[in-house]
């Protein structure tokens, strides 16, 4: 033991390293790359399981998968536009809704209007909004928000019933509560992203502004808001893709129904939440199907994320 | 009147300007309001409807058949456990080396720079996906079936992108003076970081892997496939890991939706274990990157 440490201590000093340790070294470093490496195979399996499980799906229908709106396991005939638009839609009244509270409470957290130390908790509570499960958020839909709703949906259907989108009598689930649920549940991401891009801008921007006499308000919106605008958009879009993939809180409000309505107080579906609904239960050629709708789910988000990402680098450039 | 005005740097209260402002900045407030009451309802009505079942029962006993009273929701306490468990000792490996590589070793290559890339589209795939992947690939290919593996499978793919940002960020505060100062002494590159910036960094991947497995715990949609759910006790014997096991996360799913008051309630409790776990973690996480190690 004390002769192999002296000669430890020989080869410190000589410089020099004994295979065995210079092997651990090489073989830690290949370990890392190893792990590294497997996180792109990981990404490609995804795409490559997903797309393998719907290939049955595709050669059968192809295209005609989206323009078919029925979704029938009986006679085994699948279409996705109808929940193809009741993802858009529901992504879409999640996006009005949190948009306007998002990028307002982004202003309100990123300038000096309350004293630091309350904002800093405000900061965290937003935080803690996104990381309630969605099945909670869900559980709650179900019991609270959609009775609220539903009162609010007979209102819109009597004062404005003439108009397509509230053309029904709200009855409970429907896409209405579901896009007011998932605008909750991207109001984070929004506020989060809102927020960075207007704290990186530079000092300056705003020391020129309110030194040309301009007030504070005169500064956010013609100065402070156009400059950082790319990373809002971003952040926007970013809440678009989680919108599009939100599965629980969805499925448990928004009625499950195929059937194509245009009104948003009739119960609807989305493409997680049709997975969600029938995979467990689904055999043969409707798995398949399904695996095809969470494939053209995926491309979507997919496209919608990278997009993203790109908008809020070119926002990071400009200004490091 | 107009002197004063001119005289004055001070903007006038009354002026349109000043007005304009003061309502911009009462409307940003209420935005502000406006997002936190889902929180403070959400959390309100998680604590009123689900503190009035808790007992010790909820911890140590099945759920009731439909319709009857009484009984709890062990068995989905202990498959949360078991899939979350499984999902840890999948991602935290996988990870951490990851995060490794990318900060102590690729010395900013291209492709560190695609794997971050990747990490983040990871980031991004919904969980219903993760879900399809654990099941292609473990459930419809006959390899385990609906099981704790597949579920801990989809969970670990749905950390892995937190646990990889959170240790990176974590191995960067990392001052470069104390990497020297180990190489300095005759270190290899593995004692260095293995002893050395590891354990430097350890409160920062603590927290990230904490917050990772709050999320898993809370996640559902790719459990409902894979780890399906079950009534009963999970199997003590490995064989338990090969079968379909309940879940907190799918309880409340599954209940919530059912007509009977006794489960709508336990989904209520359930719900409530659940946001108590996140926000223990949560708070836990911000004292802990308080402290600071260097």
């Amino acid at each position: 033991m004390t002769q192999s440490d002296s000669s430890n201590t020989d080869n410190l000093m000589m410089g020099e390293r004994s295979p065995l340790e210079k092997t651990l070294d090489n073989g830690f470093k290949w370990l890392t790359f190893a792990f590294a490496l497997s996180i792109g195979l990981i990404l490609i399996s995804i795409a490559v399981i997903i797309a393998v499980g719907a290939f049955p799906a595709i050669k059968q229908f192809n295209f005609s998968f989206f323009t078919n709106s029925n979704w029938n396991p009986v006679t085994d005939q699948y279409g996705v536009i109808a929940v193809i638009y009741g993802t858009m839609v529901s992504s879409l009244i999640a996006l009005i809704v949190a948009i306007p509270l998002g990028v307002g409470a982004a202003i309100f957290l990123s300038e000096d209007f309350i004293p630091e130390q309350i904002r800093t908790v405000l900061v965290f509570l937003v935080e803690l909004l996104a990381a309630i499960p969605s099945v909670v958020y869900g559980l709650w839909g179900i019991f609270v928000l959609i009775p609220i709703t539903t009162v609010f949906g007979t209102w819109l259907h009597d004062n404005f019933g003439w108009f397509p989108l509230f053309s029904t009598t709200p009855a409970g689930p429907s896409m209405l509560p579901a896009g007011i649920v998932l605008s909750i549940m991207i109001l984070p991401i929004i506020i989060a992203i809102s927020r960075d891009s207007l704290a990186s801008l530079p000092p300056d921007l705003r020391q020129a502004s309110l030194g040309l006499g301009a007030t504070r308000w005169e500064t956010i919106f013609r100065v402070l808001i156009p400059a950082a605008i790319s990373g809002i958009m971003g952040g926007i879009m970013l809440a678009l893709g989680r919108a599009m993939g939100e599965t629980m809180a969805a499925t448990m409000i928004i009625g499950n129904s195929n059937r194509l309505s245009i009104s948003i107080l009739d119960p609807a579906n989305t493409i997680a939440s049709l997975i969600a609904n029938q995979f467990a239960e689904a055999s043969g050629l409707q798995i398949s199907a399904l695996m095809y709708a969470g494939l053209v789910l995926m491309l979507l988000t997919l496209i919608v994320n990278i997009l993203a990402e790109y908008i809020v680098n070119q926002v990071k450039a400009k200004y490091e | 009147m107009i002197t004063t005005t001119i005289g004055s740097l001070k903007k006038k209260s009354s002026s349109p300007r000043v007005i304009l402002g003061t309502i911009m900045t009462a409307l940003s407030g209420l935005c502000m309001i406006l997002t936190l009451i889902p929180l403070i309802a959400v959390l309100f009505f998680v604590f009123v409807q689900g503190f009035s079942r808790l007992n010790i029962d909820l911890f140590t006993q099945l759920p009731p058949p439909p319709g009857l009273d009484e009984g709890g929701l062990a068995n989905a306490i202990i498959g949360t456990l078991v899939v979350v468990g499984i999902a840890v000792i999948l991602a935290v490996p996988i990870g951490v080396l990851t995060a490794v590589y990318l900060s102590e070793f690729s010395h900013g290559n291209k492709f560190a720079t695609s794997i971050r890339f990747a990490t983040n589209v990871l980031s991004g795939v919904p969980s219903i996906i993760a879900g399809i992947f654990a099941f292609g690939l473990l459930v419809s290919s006959g390899i385990v079936g609906f099981s704790a593996i597949a579920g801990g499978v989809a969970l670990a793919v749905l950390m892995l992108p937190t646990i990889i940002r959170t240790t990176d960020e974590a191995l960067k505060i990392v001052p470069q003076e104390i990497r020297w100062a180990a190489l300095g002494v005759g270190a290899y590159n593995y004692q260095t970081v293995v002893q050395i910036v590891l354990p430097a960094a350890l409160p920062g991947i603590v927290t990230g892997v904490t917050l990772a497995i709050a999320r898993a715990a809370g996640e559902t949609a790719p459990l409902i496939f894979t780890a399906l759910f079950s009534n009963f006790w999970p199997n003590v014997s490995p064989q338990g890991l090969v079968e379909p096991i309940a879940t907190l996360s799918v309880l409340v799913y599954n209940f919530a939706i059912l007509p009977f008051k006794p489960q709508q309630e336990l989904a209520w409790a359930g719900s409530l274990i659940l946001v108590f776990l996140v926000l223990a973690t949560s708070i836990i996480a911000r004292l802990a990157t308080r402290r600071k190690v260097y």
